[in-house]
């Protein structure tokens, strides 16, 4: 009986037994998630890579091409399109979903009643499937009889063709994806809630007064939730492609040719595989290089120390 | 915590100017402050609530009309007569009974899987010490950051090469393989929670020689209720919402998820809008009532990750 004293201490003694079984064991247990990393993600991003090299197409043997798809990558209008209306959707839509998040969340972090249930209403549009909330706009975009010309109509005020227009199509699909905040404000949500009440209180003791709590108090503490939403934002505007898919089929004109949605036509409607592969492989790298230069910048305005408080 | 109520109520009254400060003013001022502070905030929810709700609003009252009083204009809100029969209708204008079938079929071997493999892999990472464990982990850790192109058309032509296409494999088999992908975050979730969990419990069982196996199964799953409550309903909502995944690997009518079904119908069926509106309105409620039921768990779920800090 004298090895219940180990225990007492945690994490210090362990039998020798014990630290065999962990280290068999622990490979073992392990084993399912390396072996899909290397199975569905290292496997498919070597291949991904040998692919763009090659000019292979569905039915085709693929020869080896060297850089020639990146080459042509350079010339293809449609993909310096599908780049210039990427990015002007992530513009637009990054800072207004974290805007609005942010703003609810701070509304819905408030002792009020039915709390779940406005949680509920306004994160609502982040449960409805893609396709199911891409048929509702396309109805909410109908230039004739959809809700919006028609609240416009009776206000008086001018309507538009909405998704039909070369011109408004991104603004909408922008304005869609801000009904959508739900997922950003749940997790700044999260983060308020992590904010030590006693620093608010602290805050508030000294004379600080409600701007002045939220200047200096709450803002600094959000910023590591801010930055996650944003970075999570930013890779997941890039990888927009249902509502493309669904609503706009790239038109009009090429107006929401999404770069998924290229790469998908180009793939699996072309079946110019090697072509695609270069354009996921290009993809990859554009990502890369915002995420870095995010978290380069992250080091001016995120601040972690302060999450050790908690 | 009232304190903070109040006074964030105010700067929203205030337009977000600083208060006169001075300790006195505390009490007598405020709760007139607080009154109006919460009839604004109130106000402010109710009409936020109204533009998240109308478009439902607007797809149920479609879902209910004929296509004659769909296209009058100016739209009326009411439908006139209710046309129940777009949701018989349209159910069966497409048989949406087996597509239901085929999504829960994949929900179940998706959630399963990806529930067992990602906690025993999180239990290994959070509570066995091995060698390599962290540069594992954050190896896979990586993986978040890629863009699910990147790793598309390869996997494809795994499944294609293995004459897998056209049935449930491609959509569930990953789901055995800690999620694959997208279920780091999964893993993630769930270490977190199990480093909360006392390790005197592991250590006290060693002792009296049990298996890492039996630790996991008999001790750690039985205390992370939660966060498997928050996997599950992710997962869940996942595969239901999933549309590039059956639309890439799914050819046969007869293999159709709900999602794949409901899209096919937006392009066969667009001169029907109150069928496809029915449609859409029957794929929504049900995740809207799962949510609804648990949706405690969410916030809760989120804020487990540890990403506040």
């Amino acid at each position: 009986m004298t090895q219940p004293r180990a225990s007492a201490r945690p994490g210090r003694v362990r039998a020798a037994g014990q630290v065999r079984l962990e280290r068999r064991w622990g490979w073992i247990f392990a084993l399912p998630a390396m072996l899909g990393f290397l199975i569905f993600t290292i496997g498919p991003m070597i291949a991904s890579a040998v692919f763009s090299l090659t000019d292979w197409s569905i039915g085709s043997k693929p020869n080896f091409t060297g850089m020639d798809n990146y080459v042509r990558l350079g010339h293809d209008e449609l993909f310096w399109k599908s780049l210039t209306v990427t990015t002007y959707y992530t513009i637009g839509s990054v800072p207004l979903v974290l805007l609005v998040g942010f703003v609810a969340a701070l509304l819905l972090n408030q002792k009020i009643k039915g709390l779940s249930f406005w949680r509920t209403v306004y994160y609502l549009p982040t449960l409805v499937p893609a396709i199911a909330s891409a048929v509702l706009w396309i109805w909410i975009y109908n230039p004739d009889f959809g809700l919006l010309n028609s609240l416009l109509r009776q206000a008086g005020l001018p309507t538009s063709q909405w998704i039909y227009s070369e011109k408004a199509a991104i603004p909408s699909l922008i304005m869609m994806s801000t009904w959508g905040f739900g997922n950003a404000m749940v997790i700044f949500l999260a983060g308020l809630q992590g904010i030590p009440r006693n620093l608010l209180e602290a805050a508030s003791i000294d004379g600080g007064g409600a701007w002045a709590r939220f200047r200096h108090v709450t803002l600094p503490f959000m910023t590591p939730t801010i930055f996650y939403n944003l970075v999570t934002g930013v890779i997941g505007t890039f990888q927009v492609f249902n509502q493309a898919y669904v609503m706009t089929q790239g038109g009009p004109n090429n107006a929401t040719l999404f770069y998924i949605y290229y790469l998908y036509r180009t793939a699996f409607t072309e079946g110019a595989m090697g072509y695609a592969a270069a354009l996921a492989w290009v993809l990859f790298v554009i990502v890369l290089v915002i995420t870095v230069l995010l978290f380069r910048n992250a080091r001016r305005w995120v601040y972690y120390e302060m999450g050790g408080a908690r | 915590m009232t304190t903070t109520v109040d006074e964030r109520s105010d700067t929203q009254r205030r337009g977000g100017r600083v208060a006169p400060t001075g300790g006195l003013r505390r009490r007598p001022g405020r709760r007139g402050a607080g009154l109006v502070g919460r009839g604004a905030l109130a106000l402010v929810l109710t009409l936020g609530a109204a533009v998240m709700l109308v478009p439902f609003v607007w797809l149920v009252r479609s879902a209910l009309m004929t296509d004659n009083q769909i296209f009058v204009a100016p739209p009326e809100w009411w439908p006139k007569p209710f046309a129940w029969n777009n949701f018989t209708e349209s159910l069966t204008a497409q048989p949406f009974g087996l597509y239901l079938l085929n999504t829960m079929i994949i929900e179940f071997f998706v959630v399963s899987g990806t529930v067992l493999t990602c906690a025993i892999s999180a239990f290994s990472f959070a509570r066995l010490r091995w060698r390599g464990r962290n540069v594992v982990f954050a190896l896979l850790l990586t993986s978040v950051m890629l863009p699910y192109a990147v790793t598309l058309i390869p996997t494809f032509v795994m499944w294609s090469e293995m004459e897998a296409l056209n049935t449930f494999l491609p959509l569930t088999v990953p789901a055995w393989f800690a999620g694959a992908g997208g279920g780091v975050f999964n893993i993630f979730l769930m270490r977190q929670f199990f480093l909360t969990i006392p390790f005197e419990l592991d250590e006290a069982a060693y002792i009296d020689g049990a298996t890492p196996w039996r630790v996991f199964w008999m001790i750690i799953m039985p205390l992370s209720k939660p966060v498997l409550v928050v996997v599950v309903i992710f997962t869940f909502i996942g595969v239901w919402n999933d549309f590039l995944g059956p639309l890439l690997y799914l050819g046969d009518q007869d293999k159709f998820t709900l999602a794949l079904g409901l899209a096919s119908f937006q392009s066969n069926y667009t001169a029907q809008w109150g069928y496809l509106m029915a449609a859409s309105t029957v794929v929504i409620l049900p995740i809207i009532l799962l949510f609804f039921l648990l949706q405690r768990y969410f916030v809760e779920g989120v804020t487990l990750t540890g990403i506040k800090s």
